[in-house]
């Protein structure tokens, strides 16, 4: 199974065509720190999720000539098992499809397709909430991603607080509505991956801290 | 191009023309001075200056064009506005739908506009949309904060579609001087922005006395007066080049339109101040969000309306 990207301007012209214009007249984007973002892998980009459209809105931040390094992180038992989605996924998107749940007898390394991106230099997106949970708030971390990250010691890990698409599209509806969508980007983060509790304990205060810096009102 | 060429024509050149000294005046004072006295430039001031030639080259163009491309730019802007608003403004996740519907109001009044509908145009945002926004909003089956939701959805549509929609429905005016809507369009958008910008400097300058502190900390007597002479001078000037208004109508408005468009601003700033935010967004680099560069352009531009509308064309259509 290759995981290079097949079709790198395919994924480039769909960003450039529909994506990012969609993303702008559409909803409309805040981006604060944009600068922080890598633009040389390897790295690990990690960020909170509300939505399917989260993945799309992260990949648009990236400059053009950085986007054919970057592989979001996607979850093979939902989006590997229709043959069009799949495809779809892998190669538009460009996702890293992962194992969630090894199948039954098999001691297969869910982290690995990861591991091996990392080694060729990609810039990966994980969501390690591992679920789009309740719209605008945050779940506790999953611990793949201080496993990953201490696997790699020295990869940096940059946390990224996304809002708004809880409200425009959240889980469960199909109808989307036009409203900002805003992302803070924030510095890698310096904890030590191998204290695994402290270290994604440290991406979580940095997400909450991100997150505090983004526009929010509700009534409810 | 013939037609841009036509619209050119009955002073509107002379007017653009002045438009693009004023841009070149600001480039010189924000960019080439700095550059010629070897001292780093003020990076805010370049900002605002870059995003004011593409906000007037964008509107130029569009007016210029043709009646739809500028009623669609228009309504491109109220659209802006509203999405900023609706963003920045405490909702209920119970209203997320109905939002679809306050949204579907904008193609709706520009409808109006686009057929010359008057008594549609004026009509359907204050009376229709307002009774039937609440009966959606009733049919959630949620009623805690109702009347906040209602209030502050109609309020946003007031202000971003109906009276900003104004400034489209000059165009389908019928024409009294030969540059027609496009001449009040451009009237009233140029008095209210330099009006703005005016203001701006001469309380940079000259600022001292505070106006409304616990509101909007940097308005000051001096610069709203310095505002008000410059654009009560640009009015009476520019009046008989584009527009059919006379001299005394043209004093007026150019007394009324900065003293409406500081009240659109400080009302603005209230608001902002209320959630707890100092710009509407960061679309515009150095002005901050829409809200904030057409705040004073959604009290004017039904001020200005009315006003031609009574004074002008009342004794017109008899």
């Amino acid at each position: 199974m290759s995981d290079a990207l097949a079709f790198p301007w395919l994924r480039a012209a769909f960003f450039a065509v529909v994506v990012r214009p969609a993303l702008l007249l559409g909803f409309g984007l805040g981006v604060r720190h944009r600068e922080r973002l890598p633009q040389v892998g390897p790295a690990i980009v990690v960020a909170n999720h509300n939505s399917h459209l989260d993945t799309l809105l992260l990949l648009s931040l990236f400059r053009f000539g950085t986007l054919r390094l970057v592989r979001p992180a996607a979850a093979a038992d939902y989006f590997g098992q229709q043959p069009l989605v799949n495809w779809l996924t892998r190669h538009l998107i460009g996702a890293l499809m992962i194992e969630r749940r090894p199948k039954a007898g098999e001691r297969a390394d869910p982290l690995a397709g990861l591991s091996a991106a990392l080694q060729r230099g990609e810039i990966i997106l994980l969501f390690p909430e591992g679920t789009r949970g309740q719209p605008e708030v945050r779940e506790a971390l999953k611990s793949g991603l201080a496993h990953l990250a201490r696997r790699h010691p020295g990869v940096p890990v940059i946390p990224v607080a996304l809002r708004g698409l809880g409200r425009a599209l959240p889980k469960g509806e199909w109808l989307p509505v036009p409203l900002n969508l805003y992302a803070s980007i924030g510095e890698a983060v310096g904890a030590d991956p191998s204290d695994k509790l402290a270290f994604t304990q440290a991406v979580e205060a940095e997400l909450d801290r991100l997150d505090a810096e983004l526009p929010a009102a509700l009534w409810d | 191009m013939t037609t841009i060429l036509g619209t050119l024509q009955g002073g509107v050149g002379i007017v653009l023309s002045f438009i693009l000294a004023l841009l070149v005046l600001a480039t010189i004072i924000s960019e080439v001075l700095p550059r010629v006295q070897g001292r780093p430039g003020n990076a805010e001031l370049i900002a605002r200056v870059r995003a004011w030639w593409v906000m007037a080259g964008l509107f130029v163009l569009a007016v210029l064009v043709d009646k739809r491309v500028g009623i669609t730019f228009v309504m491109f802007l109220s659209y802006l506005a509203l999405k900023e608003y609706l963003s920045l403004i405490p909702q209920r996740r119970s209203d997320r739908r109905v939002l679809l519907w306050v949204y579907l109001a904008i193609p709706l009044q520009y409808l109006w506009v686009y057929t010359g509908r008057y008594g549609m145009f004026i009509i359907v945002v204050p009376v229709y949309v307002f009774l039937f926004l609440p009966f959606r909003l009733m049919l959630t089956g949620v009623t805690q904060n109702f009347l906040r939701a209602s209030s502050t959805l109609h309020w946003g549509l007031m202000l971003t579609v109906f009276a900003l929609g104004h400034l489209a429905y000059l165009l389908v005016l019928p024409p009294l001087h030969p540059a027609g809507g496009v001449g009040l369009l451009l009237y009233v958008v140029l008095v209210t922005q330099f009006g703005d910008v005016a203001q701006y400097v001469c309380g940079k300058r000259f600022g001292r006395r505070k106006i409304v502190p616990q509101v909007s900390p940097n308005k000051t007597w001096e610069g709203f007066l310095g505002g008000l002479v410059s654009a009560a001078l640009l009015a009476v000037l520019i009046a008989p080049v584009i527009t059919p208004l006379n001299r005394l109508e043209a004093l007026v408005l150019g007394l009324a339109l900065p003293i409406v468009g500081f009240i659109g601003d400080v009302t603005m700033s209230a608001v902002k101040r209320d959630l707890g935010v100092k710009d509407a967004s960061s679309l515009i680099p150095g002005h901050g969000g829409i809200l904030d560069r057409i705040d004073s352009l959604m009290f004017t531009a039904p001020v200005f309306f009315h006003f031609i509308y009574y004074f002008v064309y009342g004794p017109v259509r008899g």
